[in-house]
């Protein structure tokens, strides 16, 4: 905007306030910036403009100027004459244009919206009961809000199909749908996978797939979330529980890292859904529905739930100095997580230093589907470089533990989560030396680890991660750990204070980024963990330009981004 | 200061002396009395008539048909101020034809009648008309998971009440017969 040589704001006048917006945004997200709500089902700021619910409609007119000659066309008083257009115009198909009027709660609004709410209504059926969407449905919200509050309506309403499967995960009610074709919008520019359309044109117009298609691709339920009605609701969600009760808490998806920013809602200690929260240097509104169910995982059967010291229960301080005892006076290797908080990294790589460990590190990866779900399947690989824990990009084979272990420069493992049957470390090995395991589920390693702490996932505990682009986003917790366990920081500052000569490691959040922060040369230099903003940081990663990230292109993040940055 | 008066105590006259007035105004009342009809009564073998706008014990009820009216859409565990519902939703199977449109139905449903403070918010903020504070108030049990009314006791005291309304048969006659297309 500013490279073309035009203004990059402009004032127009909003309900007779002059009211200053950014040029070239339409009506609806001009109100927004001022705090007036005008009310749309079809416009979503990240889908293109379709204008077809007509909910949004305001009063619009221009300065007036002659069109011979172009000058302003003044009234008796000398002021500029206003050319109102005659009919309300669609707010998210209007662009702000400098000196334009806009009228959002005249009489002709106010009718304009009653006159929709009700044709809206006609076929609506009175679901709300046992609709999955009621609490935070725009069309309960605005017939209350803008509508007229009873129905003139008396004769039947349309039927049409109810409970169809339109993919594995997504359930649709047409009677519910109000058309806003969102979904449809949502599947043609984000994902690009065309299947959703209407048919029966007319007062029985119906959602569908497309013959012989499904709505089955990795990012289906965002069309749920799309929906402004209950039109389109997740199966594993559905009739589960009511959303009024669900308490929302800013997490950070732990699929890839990629990041996806996301809201955790549970009641009472219990996850119910994982939705994606708008970030627009990250996610926009979008996350994959594989990150949606992980939250599954906190309450699996395979979940650690006890500490235990060679096969045998015990308590959480027992295995801590079990553990400590173990290491005494021994060559120690450290496999580090990529799946870890900074914070965690951090500690372990003080644990390490002060030992004078040697590091392992894991990378998980997978395909890359060039939106959000990114190849590199930890959320924090980044991290280990950050805090220093690394240096090298990791790989998913840990062959130089094998040669440490055979070579005896290790003689004792301490494994942060990671299984490491998988990783192409000999059995026989690893069984040769003691081993303690710090993790949240119980695999293969943890079978035959001498101590196992159990830990907490990351909806359990706060900390932070660096994503893709190098970009720092905190998460809170969002519901209470099982009973009796401890946040990871908590076990391995115990650690370090049981094995370092005078050390008084806190576990603390804020104490740690004190620590981390000191160095001049970190990219998270002067930074507090308090103080992180809610939609992230962005570092700067130029100086691991040279490692082989593995990500593709995808949104918001292109691998030569770093390297561009640099340069400049 | 205010100053103190003593009074002086009224000497009794010679009827008052005898406490015969006084005794026969007293009869006269336990006699009147012997005469009226009873108002008391043999709880717990009788029983008072309850008024119909009584607040009893809540319970869920059915419709004519022995349907299930609960949907389970947790307004009444919302709206419960000492928070005595707890109910767990699930889905209508949908080899029940006759209710599988309704879609919705509780799995477990307790009233912890510990808890439950008779206020028919519960009954008040029904969309279905599901669930009514009836006429029974005698409540006792041995333990406190007797106290938790469960989904059968629940029916079980509900019972049938008469609908104006049949929603979901409308829905289903308009389900079956559909619309010309």
């Amino acid at each position: 905007m500013i490279s073309n040589g035009k203004p990059s704001t402009i004032n127009i006048i909003l309900d007779g306030k002059e009211v200053e917006v950014p040029a070239g945004i339409n009506l609806v997200e001009a109100a927004g910036i001022h705090g007036t709500e005008v009310p749309h089902y079809c416009y979503h700021p990240q889908l293109s403009v379709a204008g077809n619910c007509r909910m949004c409609l305001v009063e619009m007119g221009t300065p007036m100027r002659d069109r011979a000659t172009g000058e302003a066309v003044l009234d008796e008083n000398g002021i500029q004459k206003i050319g109102w257009v005659p009919k309300p115009v669609i707010g998210c198909g209007t662009n702000v244009s400098p000196g334009m009027h806009v009228k959002t709660k005249s009489s002709m609004v106010t009718e304009s919206r009653e006159g929709i709410m009700e044709f809206l209504l006609v076929n609506h059926p009175l679901d709300c009961p046992i609709c999955d969407q009621a609490g935070e449905c725009r069309l309960q919200e605005f017939a209350t809000d803008y509508g007229r509050g009873y129905s003139r309506y008396v004769e039947r309403k349309n039927v049409k199909p109810k409970r169809t499967k339109l993919g594995p995960r997504v359930t649709l009610d047409d009677e519910r749908c109000i058309l806003c074709s969102r979904c449809i919008r949502f599947c043609q520019e984000v994902v690009d996978d065309d299947v959703l359309g209407f048919v029966d044109r007319g007062s029985f117009s119906t959602l569908t797939c497309f013959p012989g298609k499904e709505l089955s691709n990795n990012y289906s339920l965002n069309t749920v979330d799309l929906c402004p009605v209950g039109a389109l609701t997740s199966t594993d969600f559905r009739f589960k529980m009511r959303v009024w009760f669900l308490k929302e808490s800013p997490s950070i998806c732990v699929e890839s890292s990629a990041g996806s920013n996301i809201l955790v809602s549970s009641r009472e200690g219990k996850i119910h859904r994982i939705t994606p929260r708008r970030n627009d240097s990250v996610n926009d509104s979008w996350m994959t529905d594989s990150g949606r169910v992980l939250y599954k995982k906190v309450s699996s059967d395979s979940r650690l739930l006890s500490a235990s010291v060679s096969g045998n229960a015990s308590s959480l301080t027992e295995a801590i100095s079990a553990a400590s005892e173990m290491f005494k006076d021994k060559k120690l290797g450290v496999v580090g997580s990529c799946k870890s908080s900074v914070e965690e990294q951090y500690l372990l790589n003080k644990l390490s230093k002060n030992l004078k460990a040697k590091k392992f590190l894991r990378g998980h990866f997978g395909k890359d589907d060039g939106i959000l779900l990114s190849a590199d399947r930890t959320p924090n690989l980044r991290g280990n470089l950050v805090t220093g824990f690394s240096n090298k990009y990791p790989s998913d084979q840990l062959s130089d533990l094998s040669i440490s272990i055979q070579k005896k420069q290790v003689n004792a493992l301490l494994v942060i989560g990671e299984d490491l049957s998988e990783s192409g470390v000999d059995l026989e090995d690893l069984k040769s030396i003691p081993i303690v395991f710090l993790g949240t589920h119980q695999n293969a390693t943890a079978d035959f680890s001498d101590v196992v702490i159990p830990t907490l996932t990351s909806f359990e505990k706060s900390g932070s991660f660096i994503n893709r682009s190098f970009r720092l986003q905190s998460f809170k917790q969002a519901i209470p750990g099982p009973v009796g366990l401890l946040p990871d920081l908590h076990v391995i500052a115990s650690l370090i204070n049981a094995l370092c000569e005078d050390a008084e490691q806190s576990s603390d959040l804020a104490s740690i980024w004190k620590q981390m922060s000191k160095s001049r040369t970190n990219p998270l230099h002067g930074l507090i963990f308090s103080k992180i903003p809610g939609d992230g940081l962005q570092l700067d990663g130029s100086k691991w330009n040279s490692l082989p990230f593995i990500e593709k292109k995808a949104m918001h993040f292109s691998p030569l981004k770093q390297l561009q940055k640099s340069k400049i | 200061m205010a100053k103190t008066v003593v009074l002086q105590r009224k000497p009794l006259s010679l009827s008052e002396r005898t406490y015969l007035p006084q005794i026969v105004t007293g009869l006269k009342t336990t006699f009147s009395n012997m005469f009226k009809g009873k108002v008391t009564l043999q709880y717990p073998e009788e029983k008072p008539n309850i008024p119909k706008n009584y607040r009893g014990i809540p319970t869920l009820v059915k419709d004519p048909n022995g349907r299930e009216k609960c949907v389970s859409c947790q307004l009444c565990e919302f709206v419960c101020p000492p928070k005595a519902i707890r109910i767990t939703p699930g889905a209508v199977p949908e080899s029940e034809d006759d209710r599988e449109h309704v879609e919705k139905a509780p799995q477990e449903f307790e009233i912890n009648m510990l808890r439950c403070i008779y206020c028919g918010y519960c009954q008040e903020v029904c969309p279905e008309e599901a669930i009514y504070l009836q006429d029974e108030y005698s409540l006792s049990g041995y333990s406190r998971d007797e106290m938790i009314n469960k989904k059968e006791k629940l029916y079980e005291l509900g019972g049938t009440l008469p609908d104006q309304h049949y929603k979901w048969d409308k829905k289903k006659n308009a389900e079956d017969e559909g619309n010309d297309h």
